[in-house]
């Protein structure tokens, strides 16, 4: 119970930075919108929903890295990720929270987003809804976790996208398999297996990732 | 008895070979696999004589996969035991590892080029599956060098390595879900029949990647050692 409490208290902060600060929200909500137009110019002629729905999902990851991307640097910038070690919590909670605030953040871009995909291309399905909820919890779990690696780098900002696409390939076959195919069970099934396989890899490895 | 069982172990440590040895029993096994591979192999009865790369072509792609593994293991080793040699020896193992993924990609691709006419084909499973665990290991060195030597960047390194054996059967598995909606036809290529002659070349050829591997490995360790020591003196001397 501590634990859930413990959890419960640090995504907590990092919402409540993030409504006073305004730093990430509207960034990818910016960004989602300005990357739709750019789709528009950049399909010639009147693209299929298959095609559209592939670039929804470049989108999504696309945002989603830019919300990645943020979610140390506050630590980082404020030092206080030696406070958060050294709190009498279990590390992984420290993970935990931070892909929350993460995911809090990506399903508030998503809800502008889709409806603004639907508006501007085709409309949105209950199998990509569904497909989005388990990407996104894969996203966020992976990504915070690659995002606490690559703040302490050297090249920073430089390395969460060449950490993080590789491993996000298999989300994107997942997802986009669920969008498009008639039958989307498997492709569902396919990306609840993922979550919770690196979801597990995650939280038993993340205190190697903040101690020495 | 674990005495007795230590001792056979020590013995038979791949460790004690000295070099000179590994690097003659490469040099011998790498020749007989090319003498197999090109004249005892039977011509295939479809592709004919260009199907020979495909000896090398799998086991250079088998031996990729035990390095990574291996690497993973080490720094499985790293983290839990704390075992100060391993994380070098990781680091190494996913070194070549890179370095025979990325041969995986070069056979793979001449093979595609004689069999398809194209340099590259996405409907190759082991192909595109070697493409993704190259970029994720070549995400690998970009963060191992981004980091100052020390147990920071052994921790992230055996980290990542780890979730590198995590993710080669997810892709796997992915590559042929994506099949589905990517390449709707399906088709099959009956195997070519595994026995006699295809079977013992493609043995030696196995053997003989996995010691030249093997061999590699010992070569950078040594010159890695041999540097951090170098490295040591130096700073005693100063």
């Amino acid at each position: 119970m501590t634990y859930l409490r413990d959890v419960g208290a640090l995504a907590r902060k990092d919402l409540l930075l993030e409504l006073r600060a305004r730093d990430t929200l509207p960034a990818m909500l910016l960004f989602v919108a300005a990357v739709f137009v750019v789709f528009h110019f950049a399909l010639p002629g009147t693209p299929s929903r298959l095609e559209t729905t592939g670039f929804l999902w470049v989108a999504i990851l696309f945002t989603a890295l830019l919300g990645l991307g943020r979610a140390f640097v506050p630590e980082r910038e404020q030092r206080t990720m030696d406070g958060l070690v050294l709190a009498p919590c279990d590390r992984s909670a420290i993970w935990l929270a931070k892909s929350l605030a993460t995911l809090a953040f990506l399903v508030a871009a998503e809800i502008v987003a889709l409806p603004l995909y639907a508006l501007f291309f085709h409309h949105v399905g209950g199998a990509i809804v569904l497909a989005v909820a388990l990407a996104d919890l894969g996203i966020c779990a992976v990504g915070t976790f690659l995002g606490a690696m690559a703040v302490v780098t050297r090249a920073r900002d430089l390395l969460l996208p060449l950490l993080f696409l590789p491993l996000a390939i298999p989300i994107v076959v997942g997802a986009v398999g669920a969008s498009v195919a008639h039958a989307p069970g498997k492709y569902l099934a396919f990306l609840a297996l993922y979550d919770a396989l690196f979801a597990v890899v995650c939280w038993g490895s993340f205190e190697f990732v903040v101690s020495e | 008895m674990s005495a007795a069982a230590a001792t056979i172990g020590s013995v038979l440590s791949l460790r004690r070979i000295p070099l000179s040895v590994l690097a003659l029993a490469s040099f011998v096994f790498v020749t007989t696999a090319l003498v197999f591979v090109f004249y005892v192999a039977p011509n295939d009865a479809n592709q004919g004589f260009s199907q020979r790369i495909f000896y090398f072509h799998v086991s250079i792609a088998f031996t990729a996969y035990a390095c990574f593994v291996f690497g993973a293991w080490k720094a499985f080793r790293h983290l839990w035991k704390r075992d100060p040699r391993a994380d070098l020896e990781s680091y190494v193992c996913v070194h070549q590892g890179t370095i025979f993924g990325a041969m995986v990609l070069l056979t793979g691709s001449i093979w595609a080029k004689i069999s398809w006419g194209h340099w590259w084909v996405w409907s190759e499973d082991e192909l595109v599956l070697f493409l993704i665990l190259y970029l994720f290991y070549c995400a690998y060195f970009m963060l191992r060098f981004s980091l100052d030597p020390g147990p920071q960047r052994a921790n992230l390194s055996a980290v990542y390595a780890l979730f590198g054996v995590v993710l080669i059967p997810v892709s796997f598995a992915a590559i042929r879900l994506a099949k589905e909606f990517l390449h709707p036809r399906v088709f099959t290529l009956s195997g070519p029949r595994f026995g006699g002659w295809i079977l013992v070349t493609y043995c030696v050829a196995q053997a003989a990647m996995l010691v030249l591997a093997y061999t590699l490995y010992r070569v950078e360790i040594a010159g890695k050692r041999l540097d951090l020591r170098l490295r040591e003196l130096r700073d005693v001397m100063a």
